[in-house]
């Protein structure tokens, strides 16, 4: 009995004993296993912010007194907010929005600080973009209790207004009236889905591509390919085409789907969005195609597409608020394709956001595509030296 | 790199006696040298076979010819086209059948020859890949998946879909390793039937009967190319005198024997013993006192091919340690 429980033992330990080596030998997964925790705590961490604030505020403001910059001083100093520009129209505001470029459009109309000295109690409007419900509520909420702060800060007595009556039933010296644009509601969906979009291609996309090029090196047909006739850009083009095909028949069923469910909208133009979604699906197989080239074996590239997906969902504005990261995290996030897709996916879909709204995003998109696509076929070996 | 690559026609090749011609080729990775200074000419239209023990730079020579690899030195010639710039066009003429089977085995024999046709760009190529197809003996079975044929008929194919472009030149490498003898007879046959029509081959292998079968062969070991020429030439060129001796038991005779000085080399063959060396004289003074040994036939005979071999890869041992 107690032979037969050393044998177990002993066996046990040979196994053991040589998963560990196998592990130690297997670099990236190794790297993998320190990697993902380090980054998750990092992003997690210091980049992560459920309640952000420094939200990119516009404002357009019609008068310069000294009632006004009390207002905005008010306003960044709720901590949510953040005066990033100064559009000098409407349309020019709207397009910042549009674009994604801020988040909150503060408007005081002309004749402001006049008609609180008159006691009209007149209203400044505040647009937010609650196309991310979670990104704008409390900065939304906090705007309550801003009047009575930009008031006392002025110090300034109202003619014939409520401090100077006293009565409690007196309107208050201005009023802020809040606009949810494009999601008034704020149903989460109507953000969620059109992410979804952007993070489902770019999954699957990345798996696949990733496994292209390593599954033919483990395979061993790699040697026949690269002895025949085919430039190395041929293999990634011939390759890569497929996938466009099935990215774009998954957009189209997810947009589907979430029209059918869930209701989100399509405002913007269909044909841009398909277009624009190619572009993502191309910039996201280059990427994976260079993993592909980079890995040694099938599961390298897997584990190499994992470590590259995770920063994009957290990083992109997916999952958590884009506004509330710090610089650094923002950054980085501009480097990634999704960052800049989901920008487009929302502002069309819900926004109705046009080409030139998302030129910015399109450029980014396109460069980095361009660039991975370089990467790519610079690193496919047309050798086996 | 030009576009004109995929369409050259064959007739404009470059007329040169020889489809190989190379000078100097080195390759080392890393500190470990895997050929050093290699030169050899193959003359159109000959079976050249390539031999030498694993690890002995065969391989590497080869990737080195189609391209595959970036030589560390040398120069060279393929079908009259220089190896280091203009590895696409050499590409375009060459049939690489790789060591391990590398077609698709998730995709069935047409399929594979399809793809094959169409990267090379033969005109029609479903009407050649099911020429091909036919011409493999394959018709009942060109939809299997071409990972579920046996070894001999993954060779085939694999042969097959090397010569559907036509190339000018055939690099085996090892392609009758692990194949039974009736399948390697036939490959030979048909090794044979190319060489009639033009194509120059280079076979590798490290069976001895193969190497007769060719007009010429190579021997390299340790990255060195040791012997080249006919069968005839080489082991005329290795100056080696041999015994065999059967009678005894050969493996504590073997050790006995290899032990004296003037017996260059010992290989137990079976129940005998051969036994050579370079000096006619020291070897016969080597075995003189064995040959008094009762029960011991002493026979003078013809070094083998594998004799030499044997000698050849002793000698360049002691020269790398």
């Amino acid at each position: 009995m107690s032979g037969a429980v050393a044998g177990l033992f002993r066996r046990v330990g040979a196994m053991m004993r040589k998963e560990m080596l196998q592990l130690v030998r297997d670099r990236v997964s190794f790297a993998t296993m320190i990697m993902i925790p380090l980054l998750q705590l990092v992003l997690f961490g210091y980049a992560i912010n459920t309640t952000p604030r420094h939200l990119p505020t516009a404002v357009l403001a019609y008068e310069n007194t000294s009632l006004t910059r009390s207002i905005l001083a008010a306003i960044e100093n709720t901590k949510y907010f953040k005066v990033v520009s100064h559009p000098t129209s409407a349309a020019e505001a709207d397009h910042q929005m549009l674009a994604g470029e801020v988040s909150f459009i503060v408007e005081i109309p002309a004749g402001f600080e006049r008609a609180v000295r008159r006691g009209e109690s007149p209203s400044m409007l505040v647009a937010a973009d609650a196309t991310d419900p979670v990104a704008s509520g409390s900065a939304i909420a906090s705007l309550n209790a801003l009047v009575d702060t930009a008031v006392k800060r002025e110090r300034f007595a109202v003619e014939g207004g409520p401090e100077g009556s006293g009565l409690e039933s007196a309107p208050p010296a201005f009023q802020i009236i809040t606009h949810a644009r494009y999601n008034p509601a704020a149903v989460t969906q109507l953000n969620i889905v059109p992410g979804l979009l952007g993070t489902i291609l770019t999954m699957t996309m990345l798996i696949f591509t990733a496994l292209s090029v390593t599954r033919e090196i483990e395979r061993g047909t790699m040697e026949t390919l690269l002895a025949m006739p085919i430039r190395p850009v041929e293999v990634m083009l011939g390759k890569i085409a497929p996938y466009v095909l099935v990215g774009a028949g998954q957009a189209l069923l997810i947009v589907g789907a979430g029209r059918l469910l869930f209701n989100v909208p399509m405002i913007g133009s269909p044909g841009l969005l398909t277009l624009l979604t190619v572009l993502f699906i191309m910039a996201n197989l280059s990427i994976g195609y260079t993993f592909s080239t980079l890995a040694q074996n099938q599961l390298q590239a897997v584990q190499m597409t994992f470590m590259y997906f995770l920063p994009n969902i957290l990083l992109s504005g997916f999952m958590f608020p884009f506004a509330g990261m710090p610089v650094w995290a923002q950054w980085l996030a501009e480097t990634m394709p999704l960052t800049h897709y989901l920008r487009m996916v929302r502002g069309i879909m819900l926004k109705g956001a046009d080409g030139s709204d998302l030129a910015q995003d399109i450029v980014a998109l396109g460069a980095i595509m361009l660039v991975a696509m370089f990467i790519a076929v610079r690193r496919f070996r047309q050798t086996l030296d | 790199m030009s576009e004109a690559a995929d369409t050259l026609p064959q007739g404009s090749l470059p007329d040169v006696p020889y489809a190989i011609e190379v000078e100097g080729l080195s390759k080392s990775f890393g500190d470990r040298v895997v050929v050093r200074d290699l030169s050899m000419r193959v003359r159109k239209g000959q079976i050249y076979g390539f031999l030498g023990p694993n690890g002995s730079g065969k391989t590497t020579t080869i990737r080195m010819l189609c391209g595959l690899l970036t030589p560390d030195s040398g120069r060279g010639t393929c079908l009259g086209l220089d190896i280091l710039t203009q590895a696409r066009e050499i590409r375009r003429h060459v049939g690489y059948m790789t060591q391990r089977f590398s077609l698709y085995a998730d995709l069935s024999v047409r399929e594979n020859l399809e793809f094959v046709a169409r990267v090379y760009g033969v005109p029609e190529p479903v009407k050649a890949a099911k020429a091909a197809v036919d011409r493999l003996g394959l018709s009942g079975r060109d939809k299997q998946l071409a990972g579920s044929l046996s070894g001999g008929w993954k060779q085939r194919l694999a042969l097959g879909a090397c010569i559907l472009p036509s190339p000018q030149l055939l690099l085996l490498d090892e392609p009758t390793a692990g194949v039974d003898p009736k399948a390697r007879r036939e490959f030979w046959a048909q090794i044979h039937e190319l060489a009639a029509d033009g194509l120059t081959v280079l076979v590798s292998t490290h069976y001895m009967d193969e190497a007769e079968r060719c007009h010429e062969i190579a021997y390299i070991a340790y990255g060195e190319l040791l012997a080249q020429g006919t069968v005839d030439e080489v082991v005329a060129g290795a100056g080696l005198f041999t015994w065999s001796v059967s009678g005894g038991d050969p493996a504590p005779l073997a050790r006995e024997l290899s032990a004296l000085p003037g017996i260059d080399m010992v290989a137990p063959f079976g129940s005998s013993v051969h036994v050579g060396g370079h000096d006619a004289a020291a070897l016969e003074a080597a075995i003189a006192p064995f040959r008094e040994r009762p029960g011991l036939i002493w026979r003078r005979d013809e070094p083998t091919l594998e004799d030499v071999f044997i000698d050849l890869m002793s000698r360049s041992k002691d020269n790398f340690r």
